[in-house]
């Protein structure tokens, strides 16, 4: 929606509604070693809280939230966190994804285990949340290029 | 023809719901996904889970520890999926690229 929303209610609630469901997103993210949760679904709640800023208000606003432009690159970036990790524990000498040999100095291996995981969930919530966004954003383009 | 598909589904339903009664209850300890041991005599991966996730990763939650770490090749599978599904929205819907193909 390129003019977005003329209704008080709907800007000051979408507004306020937004940072919380985003805060609760990364809690998601973060908490999901000690309760449900992970990358996926808080990458979705990620996504969720940006999709709800850019049906709300006009193209202005919404581009300073999240530029468009970013969405594949950041996508990209968080499946190559996740290959990173992965790759890093290979030249270390272990197996791919072999956590227990990252380069991190002072910990033991489930410790360094802990922030494997940690690491690869916070590169799937990245790749979700901007590839969900960016299929939004694709499919409202072409939706506009039709009506004109 | 509408009848033969209201049929079909009809005996297709009653087919499930009779391959259904030959499933184990949920969370039944002599069903055979539960067991230590498989059919052919080989450990089942689950026991091995449940005793070792918080030795091996420090994680209380299990399926967290299941996911990121001992299946994280299939993690990075999906998520490779989720990153092509985008790139194949951005290279089919992209506005930009529809008016440089209308131009040429």
């Amino acid at each position: 929606m390129k003019h977005g929303s003329s209704s008080p209610i709907i800007l000051l609630l979408s507004r306020v509604l937004s940072p919380y469901i985003m805060l609760f997103g990364m809690y998601v993210i973060f908490h999901g070693h000690y309760s449900p949760g992970g990358g996926f679904q808080g990458g979705a709640l990620l996504a969720s809280s940006i999709i709800l800023i850019r049906i709300a208000m006009e193209e202005k606003v919404h581009q300073l939230h999240f530029n468009k432009d970013y969405g594949i690159p950041l996508g990209a970036i968080g499946v190559l966190i996740f290959f990173g990790v992965g790759f890093i524990a290979l030249i270390m000498g272990g197996y791919f994804l072999d956590y227990g040999l990252l380069p991190f100095p002072g910990m033991i291996t489930a410790e360094l285990r802990f922030y494997g995981i940690l690491l690869i969930e916070v590169g799937v919530g990245l790749a979700v949340m901007t590839i969900l966004v960016s299929i939004y954003d694709n499919l409202l383009e072409e939706d506009d290029d039709e009506s004109i | 023809m509408k009848y033969l598909t209201y049929i079909s589904i009809g005996v297709f339903a009653l087919l499930l719901i009779y391959a259904a009664y030959g499933l184990p209850y949920r969370g039944d300890p002599n069903a055979l996904v539960n067991q230590e041991i498989s059919l052919t005599g080989t450990p089942v991966a689950s026991s091995y889970y449940i005793e070792n996730a918080m030795k091996d990763a420090n994680t209380p939650n299990m399926v967290t520890s299941v996911l990121g770490d001992y299946r994280a090749f299939d993690t990075l599978g999906e998520e490779v999926v989720i990153f092509a599904a985008g790139m194949i929205c951005f290279l089919l819907l992209n506005r930009e690229r529809k008016r440089e193909a209308r131009k040429q």
